[in-house]
């Protein structure tokens, strides 16, 4: 696995929509770094023929019935709301230009 | 406005080769969601159909239909897919208002089915194999409304709306293969894969199957290269698009825009494109760029799938007839022509007239009465015939009532209009409208002395040997019993007492 350097950092900030400055992306860049080179021991010491892991704890099949269980009233669900506007979410214009 | 050149659809097949692909979203019809167990109805109130894990609320924790995974998984039965004996699930990372969490749950390297194949059936009876690379579990997102601007579209609204109660909705998506080899079929071979496609999910019962509701929705891909290449061309995705006539069209104009892209030595862009009913066109949407970098890694609050093959079994003895076999089958067993036979499929009445002759009436008179008489009344209430209020046992009854003589056809009509307005069975609406045919040799033969009596030069007639003039007689008889004498019998009748051969 390649290190991490900055501008792929910077490419992941503009991805997840985080503002950085350029120490933020300069310190950010040797910090990952570390965290790839700890998990490159680990695909180091698993061998093919151990199986990628997805999940901490050894349990499959979590599912439930589909039965309807709790729903929340218009009013709870847009209690979180920054602004809501006939019973729906109310967002800003989604394409800055047309 | 689309003022871009395309190639007429005979000279792009000319030239190039089109290679197509198809990503088909299936709504399932569970009653909860995918990772909640919030209501999945359709057209209720906006935003009253969510919970917490419907809005991605912090801390909430998913866990997974069971019924939704067996849905998916009888999809993949039915598109003859493997199952995968172990698969997870994936976050899909993307902001968009339309999806509270910045994710989508779905799968991603490992889908619960992959590897099946389609046979699909053209207008002509050609079979076109269509290979399938997987059907993966996802969910839906909410839904957006664009405000304000000229035309509620995205570009220029000031604002936007959103209703999360589609948030969370199971969706299987169905990736095919890369399709080669359809040539000048395309776009026909586009519309039957996804008509094939929606025809086996609504026959499993696992999906509304509306496509106008959304139930089914198809991105279209298309790439042309010249013939003989081997190398695809570069693909663009059409999006949404949401009727069969649609996907045939958008499929067919896409060809023709590539053919003059390609034509004027420019390079396609790999992009995804909208389709505009209006214009029967496509715009270019966003280009495929960094926001397609979704960053998936596994779902760590959700476990495992894990399918033993006895589950799938289970799952696969359950699975119904394939549509296209049904069809096959109940055309033969019941002798239609083939245009009898798709006028009945185009009605939607197969099931319909199945049942009628399973309850006993013959294929030709099940035939005569849905697709006649109740399928001329539905248009009128214009609701579907199968709608309209008339059982199978109705029609087999009205049949048995026509084969005994106890009614003609013209009476079973009023007999289907008592029943309608709940009158009861047929047999109850002929005693209780007094409709049966009167066969009481004493009374019709009362009703002929005095038509023959009202009509005597007619009567003269006969006797002279005019024996077509008898119409005049029967007639007169048939309105004195309002319409409920046996015509023949009654024909009979009158030449007996004129003492005339028939």
């Amino acid at each position: 696995m390649a290190a991490i350097n900055r501008d792929e950092v910077a490419h992941l900030a503009q991805l997840a929509h985080i503002e950085m400055s350029d120490d933020e992306l300069g310190r950010m860049a040797s910090e990952l770094a570390v965290i790839v080179n700890s998990i490159k021991s680990v695909s180091e010491a698993a061998g093919d023929d151990v199986p990628a892991t997805s999940h901490p704890i050894p349990l499959t099949n979590v599912m439930r019935d589909d039965v309807v269980g709790h729903v929340l009233t218009v009013e709870e669900a847009l209690s979180g709301a920054p602004d809501a506007s006939d019973g729906r979410f109310k967002v800003p214009a989604i394409l800055e230009e047309s | 406005m689309n003022t871009e050149t395309i190639l007429s659809f005979e000279e792009a097949m000319e030239k190039y080769d089109p290679v197509l692909g198809f990503e088909v979203h299936v709504e399932l019809n569970t009653k909860t969601k995918m990772f909640s167990s919030a209501p999945n109805v359709f057209g209720d109130a906006p935003n009253s159909n969510v919970n917490e894990v419907c809005l991605g609320l912090p801390g909430v924790l998913p866990v997974v239909n069971r019924k939704a995974v067996e849905s998916s998984i009888l999809i993949g039965l039915a598109l003859n897919c493997k199952i995968a004996e172990h698969c997870t699930f994936a976050r899909k990372q993307y902001f968009y208002p339309d999806t509270p969490k910045n994710f989508q749950t779905s799968q991603y390297e490992d889908p619960i089915c992959y590897d099946g194949w389609l046979d699909v059936e053209l207008a002509d009876g050609t079979v076109f194999r269509v290979e399938i690379e997987r059907a993966h579990m996802e969910e839906d997102a909410g839904k957006l409304t664009h405000m304000g601007g000229a035309t509620g579209r995205i570009q220029g609204a000031d604002f936007s709306l959103v209703d999360y109660n589609r948030s969370g909705v199971p969706l299987v998506e169905i990736v095919t293969k890369p399709i080669e080899g359809a040539g000048s079929r395309a776009p026909e071979l586009a519309k039957a894969y996804v008509a094939a496609v929606r025809e086996i999910v609504k026959n499993l019962g696992v999906s509304d199957a509306k496509m106008e509701r959304g139930n089914v929705r198809c991105d279209a891909n298309v790439s042309l290269r010249p013939y003989g290449q081997e190398k695809f061309g570069t693909r663009t995705e059409t999006k949404n698009v949401n009727s069969l006539r649609a996907v045939e069209n958008a499929v067919k104009f896409e060809i023709q825009r590539h053919g003059a892209v390609l034509d004027s030595g420019v390079k396609i862009i790999q992009e995804t494109r909208h389709w505009h009913e209006d214009t029967k066109s496509t715009t270019s949407g966003r280009p495929k760029s960094d926001a397609d970098d979704y960053r998936y890694f596994p779902e760590p609050d959700l476990l495992p799938i894990v399918t033993t093959a006895e589950w799938v079994e289970e799952l696969r003895a359950t699975l119904p007839e394939p549509p296209a076999e049904r069809r096959k089958r109940l055309q033969a067993d019941w002798g239609y022509t083939d245009l009898e036979f798709r006028d009945v499929v185009n009605a939607g009445l197969m099931g319909e007239i199945e049942e009628t002759i399973a309850a006993g009436a013959s294929a030709a008179a099940a035939r005569k009465w849905w697709m006649g008489e109740i399928a001329r009344r539905a248009k009128l209430a214009d609701v579907d015939p199968a709608a309209l209020g008339v059982t199978p046992a109705v029609v087999v009854e009205i049949e048995k009532l026509i084969a005994a003589g106890s009614i003609n056809d013209k009476l079973a009509r009023k007999v289907l209009d008592g029943v309608l307005e709940g009158e009861g069975t047929p047999a109850e609406v002929v005693q209780k409208r007094g409709l049966a045919v009167v066969s009481d040799d004493g009374a019709l033969q009362k009703a002929i002395d005095e038509a023959l009596a009202a009509q005597p030069e007619v009567a003269e007639k006969i006797r002279g040997g005019k024996v077509q003039a008898v119409g005049a007689i029967v007639g007169g008889v048939m309105k004195v019993t309002r319409g409920q004498a046996d015509a023949g019998r009654v024909r009979e009748l009158i030449l007996a007492t004129l003492g005339v051969e028939g």
